[in-house]
């Protein structure tokens, strides 16, 4: 349980930190999923806690990964169109054009 | 007409209607009107049974919490609903007229679609008693708002990139909150959490996470820095929604769990501390307001400030004294800001298609032919916002500052007033460059040919919200009695 923890805050400040210090568009989306997942290992060792196995936290663990999956895929479009307004390329490399705005 | 299902057309009515516009681009215009004209007498349902009975609460499917999702009727949900009825109506009406103006493109088919998920997704927020429920909600309201955002093309898209990214944050911090919150009392209705949270160190820092998280997606000081350019760049239509409901819902979020859940936490040092933000936040954006050279970037910073006289709420009503006067006043605030911030956003979209550009500087006089009507617009919202008598503005204004003189809180009064005066300084400065006043200024150049004409729906559907805003201060008192019958619930 304790090593769960200890690995959901250690995911959060990984997360917290590529999204505050990585330029990039594609590095911020992925600290973001790192950041959702944080949440979910610390519901899933929440429901792993509890006396009877609780499923509810399953439940809102699947629920919100339908969810990161929606909103990354409209963050991804979202980033095409942004490198595509630069005149940058919009897939292959992503280095100095895919800057933050 | 059972309130059941009253209740569920709410939520279901713009969701069907976004799945309809979807598959038929063509009845998108059709789908969106019925929306709001069907909505408008089902919302009048539910505020007089709101009226008779005072608050109540409804299970989805029959299963009842903690297993089930609740639904919750009260005041401050009714008056948000309605809220977002109608400046979403006025808004579709708005952006409607405007189409003619435009080329069609193939991104315009999915605008319509767009905007109902955002109108049923706000409607279902205001209803919905359940955090992880709101979570979703949170998410799928900040994914059609952003794709709205984007609709305008140009800088537009960098401004809904930043707002994405903050919202997301924001979500995420939220659903940490939730997790700790469930992880200790084993509930995520607001009600049932209500009974159970206690004053402990895991709801303490849950309450900060939700906070934090909502603070951001609220734009509310020092986290509002994605705001002015979102709201500033976004058409008109979008800006007048995002400003006057979507951000507000944030904001409604916090007067739930804070007076629900963390009630227990909230006098002393979290409630200043809100009032604080609230306070820097009426200074700091009613300031930058004033620097702004383009007319949609004004009102955008005025949101920032207008909404920090909201988190007043916090220490006002934990002051002890008044503290029903106190929520009144952030109720009337929510709705006369929302009704004016509208009608700004849609007059300042007439003006930027009749001038060419909303550069102060660059838009003409009332009387230059076709303008008259958003200015009227304009100087019946811009009464409202700063608070002149007998607006929604001024009521909501004077009832914090009643419960801030009885409670003997000078510092929250003086905020009050003093955010009074600088509403008043950005306001002016709306009016003073396009009526060319103070015309010593060299700078000021006069507005270069005639304006371009436009369909009259547009300037009318800003002057119904400023009309409304107005209005809604002239039944402050039935407001004030319907809002102590409505009740809050939990």
């Amino acid at each position: 349980m304790t090593l769960y923890l200890l690995l959901a805050i250690a995911l959060l400040i990984i997360g917290l930190h590529g999204l505050f210090v990585r330029a990039q568009l594609m590095r911020k989306i992925l600290a973001l999923n790192v950041l959702t997942t944080a949440v979910f290992l610390l519901l899933v060792a929440l429901a792993h806690a509890a006396e009877v196995l609780d499923p509810v936290p399953h439940a809102m663990v699947l629920t919100g990964i339908v969810v990161t999956v929606s909103t990354t895929a409209v963050a991804l479009g979202l980033m095409v169109r942004l490198l595509e307004q630069r005149g940058g390329p919009a897939n292959g490399h992503h280095g100095r054009d895919s800057r933050d705005p | 007409m059972s309130i059941a299902l009253a209740t569920a057309m709410v939520v279901g009515l713009p969701l069907m209607a976004a799945a309809v516009a979807f598959a038929h681009p063509r009845r998108g215009r059709m789908a969106t009107l019925g929306t709001g004209l069907l909505l408008l007498p089902v919302l009048a349902v539910l505020v007089l049974e709101n009226l008779r009975t005072g608050p109540w609460r409804q299970d989805l499917g029959g299963w009842a919490a903690p297993l089930g999702i609740g639904w919750q009727i009260d005041a401050l949900a009714l008056t948000l609903l309605v809220l977002t009825t109608v400046v979403a109506l006025a808004a579709a009406i708005y952006r409607l007229a405007e189409r003619r103006l435009v080329p069609d493109s193939r991104q315009r088919r999915y605008f319509w679609p767009l905007w109902l998920f955002l109108w049923g997704g706000l409607n279902a927020l205001f209803l919905s008693a359940d955090l992880f429920n709101l979570y979703v909600i949170l998410e799928m309201v900040a994914l059609a708002a952003v794709a709205l955002i984007a609709a305008a093309g140009g800088p537009a898209l960098a401004a809904a990139w930043r707002y994405f990214l903050a919202t997301l944050l924001g979500s995420t911090l939220y659903l940490l909150g939730v997790a700790l919150l469930y992880g200790q009392y084993g509930a995520l209705d607001i009600a049932l959490l209500t009974g159970r949270a206690a004053e402990e160190p895991v709801t303490l820092a849950a309450a900060v996470m939700i906070t934090l998280g909502l603070l951001l997606k609220g734009a509310i000081f020092p986290l509002h820095f994605w705001l002015p350019s979102a709201h500033g760049r976004a058409h008109a239509a979008v800006s007048a929604v995002l400003s006057a409901v979507v951000v507000t819902a944030a904001f409604y979020l916090l007067v739930r769990l804070w007076f629900g859940p963390f009630a227990g936490m909230l006098p002393g040092l979290p409630a200043q501390l809100l009032g604080l933000l609230g306070a820097a936040a009426v200074i700091w954006g009613g300031v930058l307001a004033m620097l702004q050279r383009h007319l949609k970037m004004v009102i955008a910073y005025s949101t920032v400030s207008q909404l920090g006289f909201g988190l007043l709420v916090f220490p006002l009503a934990t002051a002890g004294a008044l503290p029903d006067q106190a929520h009144a006043g952030m109720l009337m605030l929510l709705l006369a800001h929302g009704l004016a911030k509208g009608s700004l956003f849609l007059a300042a979209g007439c003006l930027a298609w009749q001038w060419g550009s909303d550069h102060l500087r660059r838009i003409g006089p009332p009387m230059a032919g076709g303008s008259l009507l958003a200015w009227i617009a304009i100087a019946l919202a811009a009464a409202s916002l700063v608070g002149l008598p007998p607006s929604g503005g001024f009521v909501a204004k004077w009832w914090l500052l009643e419960s801030a003189l009885a409670a003997r809180a000078w510092p929250w009064a003086a905020v009050i007033v003093l955010g009074t005066f600088i509403t008043a300084g950005y306001l002016w400065r709306i009016l003073r460059d396009p009526l060319r006043l103070g015309s010593d200024d060299a700078a000021v150049v006069p507005a270069q040919g005639q304006p371009l004409p436009i369909p009259l729906a547009m300037p009318r559907a800003a002057l119904l919200l400023a009309l409304a805003a107005i209005g809604s201060g002239l039944f402050a008192t039935a407001l004030r009695s319907a809002f102590a019958a409505g009740g809050l619930a939990g």
